[in-house]
C-alpha cells in the first residue's frame, strides 16, 4: 500500500437539488458507488471508470453533463464531499478501488458505514468524519473549484488560511502513514495465534473443524 | 461474581488471540468464501508467497453470479464463469470445500451455513459478503468484511478487530397474524434508520424475538446490516439446538452434548449492559412495505407516501425528493394499489423453506395477475428440495409463478435476472437502492406473504384483506 501523509487537490461534492436547496447527499450506498456488473472483475483495477456508473452515464453509456465528475474542474478531484452515512450497503472493496482508481484519496463525510469506512483504510483511502456544519460549510469553496489540503500526519485540512482539525483513529493513522501490510503485522504475532488455537481444540473443539 | 455480560461481550472475549490496548486480534471459527469478493484475496496470498492457514475453517460456494435456469445450460456470461471456474480453482490450489454449481447442497451462502451446520452457536463467522449478520440467528458473531479482510482471514485465520457497542433491541408482545418476521426488521430499520447501528452489535431480545422460529430470526439478523450494524444477535435457545442437531458439520455424540452445554451459557446474563436499547411492541406492527431508495423508507401498506412539506431536515427533504422522482410515487399518496410489473420471492433474506410456505399459503385457487411477472428462486437446492415434496412448486406453477433454481438472483441482479428500466417490483430482498435490482428500476421490499399478495392483485396490496 502507498504511504499516506498529505494530499492537496480539487474537492468534489456531491449534491441532491430540492428546488433553489443544495444539501450533500446522504446514505450514498455502495450500488450507487460500483453497480454490480462491473463486481464480475477478478481483478482489484480499472474500475475507476465506473466510479458512480449510474449517475456518471447515461443508458447509452454517454457522459451525463450535470454529473460533477463529468465536469472541470472535478474530473480531477482528488477529495471527496457526502452527506451522512456514506458507503451503506455491501461490503465489496470494489467500491473503495472504484474510488481510488478515479484518482480520489479523500472522503470528507459527517459519518460512515462501518465496512466502507475499513474497507477505505485496508486501500490508503483516507475518510474524514466531520460535523455536518462545518462540511455544509465548504461546499461554496468546493463547488468553486479551489484546492483543499489534508495534511493525515497533523491531522488538519486547509482551506486558504483556514484550518479543521479532525480525528483519526492512531492505529488506522499508523497504518495509511507507514503504508503497512495488515498481514504482515499480524503474522508478527503468530505465536498467539498458534497458542489460542492450540487451547480452542482442548476447550470447544467444535469451534475448529479438523 | 464476574460483572453480568451481554452474548457479545462473551463471544468476543473467548475470541480474543491477542490484546493490546485496544489493538485485538479476534479468532475467527468460520469462514464462508463466494465468488464474487474472493479472487482478488486468493491472488493477494499468491503474490505474497502465503498459504491459507485453516483451509478446514472455510466452505465456498457460488451464489451471485449463478443463472437461475436450467443448470444444464452452463453459466451463459463469459465474465460470470470466469468468476466461478476462478473460485473452484482457487478453493483446489488452497484445499479449501467447494460446492460445486451442479450440487444440491449449492446456494445462497448464508442459507447453505445454517443447513449444513456449518454455523453453530458461540462462533465467530465472517464471509465477504454483508448479510453475514443471519448467522447471529444462532447466537454465532457473524458479520461481513471487505476483500482485504478475506486475504487477512485466510491467511491469518484472524481479523484486526475493535470491540463494538451493545444495543438493545427488545421486541415486546405478539406479532399479528400476517406479521412476519421481514416486518419486525423493517419496523427496526425504519425506527432507528440505516445508520442506526452504526459502530454497534445489535443483539434481539423479547418475546416476540424468542417466538419466531429460527428461520425467522434469520430474516431478522440478516437485515440488521441494513440498520447499519455490522452484527445482529438472538441468544440460542431449545429451538437453536433443535434446528442444528443432526446437521452435516453439526459436532455428534458427546460433543454435541458438551457444544450444547457451553452454547446454553451463552444467552446475555440478567442485569447485562447494554450502550443503548429500544423497545418495540410487536402488537402494534401491520405488514410494511418501503417507498423509497433506503430501506429506512418504510410505512404500513395502508399508511401513505411522505409529503416532502412535513420534513424539516433539510438534507432529508432533498434525499426524499430524489427517492420520489425515482421511484415516480405522488406525495402524500396511499402506497396501497400502486401497480407492479414484477415480483420477486427469494435471498438470503427471504429465500428459505418457511417463507415459500408463507408465500404459497396464499395462493392455491388464485392466478398472478396478468401485467404481473412472478419468480421463485429459492435459497438452495435444499430449500428447493424440501418446497418440491412439499408440492409448493405445484402451487407456485399454477398460480403463474417461475419456479427456479437457486442463487442471490434479483436480490442485485448480478445474473440474467433484473427489473427493466422503470419496472417496478414486490422484493422479498433487502436494498430498494437506486439500481439494485436493474438500472431505472424500482423495488419495494416486502415480506413474503405481501410479495404473494401484490402479485396477485397487481399492485402493491395488505395481504390481511386477501386472506380475510
Amino acid at each position: 500500500m502507498e504511504k499516506f501523509s498529505s494530499v492537496k487537490g480539487i474537492s468534489a461534492p456531491l449534491i441532491n437539488k430540492s428546488g433553489n436547496q443544495l444539501s450533500l447527499m446522504m446514505n450514498v450506498d455502495t450500488d450507487m458507488i460500483i453497480p454490480k456488473q462491473f463486481l464480475k472483475t477478478i481483478k482489484r483495477s480499472g474500475l475507476g471508470k465506473n466510479l458512480f456508473d449510474e449517475m456518471r452515464y447515461d443508458s447509452g453509456g454517454k457522459e451525463i453533463d450535470s454529473f460533477i465528475l463529468n465536469k472541470e474542474p472535478f474530473r480531477k478531484a482528488k477529495i471527496l464531499i457526502a452527506g451522512k452515512n456514506f458507503g451503506c450497503g455491501s461490503s465489496r472493496e470494489h467500491a473503495p478501488w472504484s474510488i481510488l482508481d478515479f484518482g480520489i484519496k479523500v472522503i470528507i463525510a459527517p459519518s460512515f458505514a462501518d465496512i466502507f469506512f475499513n474497507n477505505s483504510f485496508k486501500n490508503g483511502i483516507l475518510p474524514i468524519k466531520l460535523d455536518e456544519k462545518i462540511i455544509n460549510s465548504l461546499i461554496d469553496v468546493s463547488m468553486k473549484g479551489e484546492e483543499l489540503e489534508v495534511d493525515l500526519i497533523d491531522q488538519v485540512i486547509t482551506l486558504h488560511d483556514r484550518k479543521i482539525e479532525f480525528d483519526v483513529d492512531p492505529i488506522n493513522k499508523d497504518c495509511l502513514v507507514k503504508g503497512l501490510d495488515d498481514i504482515g503485522s499480524t503474522l508478527e504475532k503468530v505465536s498467539f495465534i498458534d497458542e489460542f488455537e492450540g487451547e480452542l481444540f482442548d476447550k470447544r473443539p467444535w469451534d475448529i473443524p479438523s | 461474581m464476574s460483572e453480568p455480560k451481554t452474548i457479545y461481550d462473551k463471544i468476543w472475549e473467548s475470541h480474543l488471540a491477542y490484546e493490546d490496548e485496544g489493538d485485538c486480534l479476534l479468532y475467527i471459527d468460520r469462514h464462508l468464501i463466494h465468488e464474487v469478493t474472493s479472487p482478488q484475496a486468493f491472488e493477494g496470498l499468491r503474490m505474497s508467497n502465503r498459504t491459507v492457514r485453516r483451509p478446514q475453517n472455510a466452505l465456498a460456494v457460488a451464489d451471485h453470479n449463478i443463472p437461475t435456469t436450467d443448470r444444464a445450460l452452463g453459466i451463459g456470461d463469459e465474465e460470470s464463469e470466469i468468476q466461478i471456474q476462478t473460485l473452484e480453482d482457487n478453493c483446489k490450489e488452497f484445499g479449501i470445500e467447494y460446492i460445486k454449481t451442479s450440487d444440491k447442497r449449492q446456494g445462497i451462502v448464508h442459507i447453505i451455513g445454517p443447513e449444513q451446520g456449518f454455523t453453530l452457536p458461540g462462533l465467530t463467522i465472517v464471509c465477504g459478503d454483508s448479510h453475514t449478520s443471519t448467522h447471529g440467528a444462532f447466537g454465532a458473531l457473524a458479520h461481513g468484511i471487505g476483500t482485504s479482510e478475506v486475504e487477512h482471514v485466510l491467511a491469518t485465520q484472524t481479523l484486526i478487530q475493535k470491540k463494538a457497542k451493545n444495543f438493545q433491541v427488545k421486541i415486546n408482545g405478539k406479532c399479528n397474524d400476517n406479521v412476519t418476521a421481514k416486518d419486525l426488521a423493517l419496523s427496526v430499520i425504519g425506527a432507528i434508520g440505516t445508520a442506526g447501528g452504526t459502530g454497534y452489535v445489535i443483539e434481539y431480545t423479547g418475546e416476540a424475538v424468542e417466538s419466531l422460529s429460527i428461520e425467522g430470526r434469520m430474516t431478522l439478523c440478516n437485515l440488521t446490516i441494513e440498520a447499519g450494524a455490522r452484527a445482529g444477535l438472538v441468544s440460542p435457545d431449545q429451538k437453536t439446538f433443535e434446528y442444528l442437531k443432526d446437521r452435516p458439520m453439526s459436532p455428534k455424540d458427546d460433543e454435541w452434548d458438551s457444544a450444547v452445554e457451553y452454547w446454553k451459557t451463552l444467552a446475555s446474563d440478567k442485569g447485562a449492559k447494554y450502550d443503548k436499547t429500544i423497545e418495540i411492541d410487536a402488537g402494534n406492527l401491520t405488514p410494511l412495505v418501503t417507498w423509497g431508495t433506503s430501506p429506512e423508507d418504510v410505512i404500513s401498506i395502508d399508511g401513505n407516501i411522505p409529503n416532502l412539506e412535513d420534513i424539516k431536515d433539510d438534507s432529508k427533504r432533498s434525499a426524499v425528493k430524489r427517492s420520489l422522482d425515482y421511484m415516480n410515487l405522488i406525495p402524500g399518496s396511499p402506497i396501497k394499489g400502486v401497480p407492479i410489473d414484477r415480483v420477486f420471492i427469494g435471498s438470503c433474506t427471504n429465500g428459505r423453506i418457511e417463507d415459500l410456505r408463507e408465500a404459497a399459503s396464499i395462493l392455491p385457487g388464485k392466478k398472478v395477475s396478468e401485467r404481473v411477472s412472478a419468480m421463485v428462486v429459492p435459497g438452495s437446492g435444499l430449500v428447493k428440495e424440501q418446497a418440491e415434496e412439499e408440492g409448493l412448486d405445484k402451487i407456485f406453477i399454477e398460480a403463474g409463478f417461475e419456479w427456479r433454481e437457486p442463487g442471490c438472483s434479483m436480490c442485485l441482479a448480478m445474473n440474467a435476472d433484473k427489473l427493466s428500466p422503470k419496472e417496478r417490483c414486490a422484493s422479498t430482498s433487502n436494498r430498494n437502492f437506486e439500481g439494485r435490482q436493474g438500472r431505472e428500476g424500482r423495488t419495494h421490499l416486502v415480506s413474503p406473504k405481501m410479495a404473494a399478495a401484490a402479485a396477485l392483485a397487481g399492485c402493491l396490496t395488505d395481504v390481511r384483506e386477501m386472506v380475510l
